[in-house]
């Protein structure tokens, strides 16, 4: 804990005096830069609500509609074959959707089944090893009004799911099968 | 993305008469927006800080050093891209701020780096092979220490809280491995595609 602890509290107050001290040492305007940046964050910003709230409410509505659990009942015979524990299916289909969502998953897994057994243990890499894929994507295309996201969606759901399973299989290696 | 953003409103409200919590589903669309306009506020401080940085980083010839030492790297994700450019710098900045963990950075450099992927681009509303391999890595996690599980282990009282690190590393990076196959295996389709229609 003692060095999580150390690198999080660490690592941005190195970065912002190596940038702001390393801008002096060139002889640049750092307050002006700064300005003209930071007005820039604000456009951008601007730029990406309208994709976030479109996005954002479809997969609340998703989600609360009760389709997560429906598909899970449907998935589990076929996931639990390539040896995924069902317990963890939910959150392997939050996951890309919702990061907040999958984090209550993670800790309820946690609180039920105790982090260090076997759920636990994939539960963290599951979360640990993937992104909400959806948010990023609507962020980053909206932010520059991009329509045609072309392959995008199929690559990123392709990588999750290789994500999720190497979990399963990564942690039935090294923590012994069940 | 058209047909994602239909298809789970659609879904929603099909699941949702086969639950019976129509009313839910209406009542989620109006909680997503409000969070998402609350996602930005809660942003918009960090953006703006963040981008601002940058631009010192940029000034002072920084993001260029730093390009200067990834470019294996970028040379290999984003060969059509100059190496030297605005682009490819703020790419860089963005993956090491995902690598370190600094989520709060990550996305206004990543939104920068889009810009300057558009600007290459022009108002064609299409993605780019590279915009597309930038975001398929940024839906990909590569994060040295993902911090708030952690935290979350050993709240719930682990006894090995940082015991998933070496699982968690392997499964990132074949995720990506996959997600950047994937992309160039894409690209390389639609290149060809193109080049019979022309």
């Amino acid at each position: 804990m003692q060095t999580v602890k150390m690198i999080s509290t660490g690592v941005m107050p190195v970065l912002f005096i190596a940038i702001i001290g390393y801008g002096l040492f060139r002889k640049i305007n750092v307050f002006d830069a700064f300005l003209d940046g930071a007005m820039e964050g604000l456009k951008t910003a601007g730029k990406i609500l309208p994709a976030l709230v479109g996005l954002i409410a479809a997969i609340t509505m998703f989600r609360v509609s009760g389709a997560m659990e429906l598909i899970t009942r449907f998935l589990s015979p076929i996931t639990s074959r390539l040896g995924v524990p069902a317990e963890v299916l939910p959150l392997a289909l939050l996951r890309p959707i919702s990061g907040s969502g999958a984090l209550a998953v993670v800790s309820d897994l946690f609180r039920v089944h105790g982090p260090d057994s076997i759920v636990g243990r994939i539960a963290s890499v599951m979360m640990g090893s993937t992104e909400t894929t959806f948010y990023t994507l609507a962020v980053y295309y909206g932010s520059v009004g991009i329509k045609d996201a072309r392959f995008t969606v199929k690559a990123a759901l392709l990588a999750d799911l290789t994500g999720m399973l190497a979990s399963v299989w990564a942690c039935r290696l090294f923590y012994g099968l069940i | 993305m058209n047909y994602v953003w239909a298809g789970l409103i659609f879904a929603a409200y099909l699941f949702a008469a086969w639950n019976g919590n129509v009313e839910a589903v209406t009542q989620g669309a109006l909680d997503g927006a409000k969070n998402a306009v609350e996602m930005v506020l809660a942003l918009l401080g960090m953006m703006c800080f963040w981008t601002g940085l940058l631009e010192i980083a940029k000034r002072s010839g920084l993001t260029e050093k730093l390009a200067h030492l990834a470019r294996p790297l970028t040379r290999l994700l984003f060969p059509k891209l100059r190496q030297d450019g605005a682009a490819v710098s703020a790419i860089v900045m963005n993956m090491i701020a995902n690598f370190l963990g600094l989520s709060n950075a990550a996305t206004p450099l990543g939104l920068k780096a889009m810009g300057e992927l558009k600007r290459l681009e022009g108002e064609t509303g299409r993605a780019s092979d590279a915009m597309c391999m930038f975001v398929v890595i940024n839906t990909a996690s590569i994060n040295l220490i993902p911090t708030t599980l952690i935290t979350l282990r050993s709240a719930a009282g682990s006894a090995d809280p940082f015991g998933i690190l070496v699982p968690v590393w392997i499964c990132s990076v074949l995720s990506v491995t996959v997600g950047v196959t994937a992309v160039k295996i894409f690209s390389r389709k639609d290149a060809r595609r193109g080049l019979c229609r022309r």
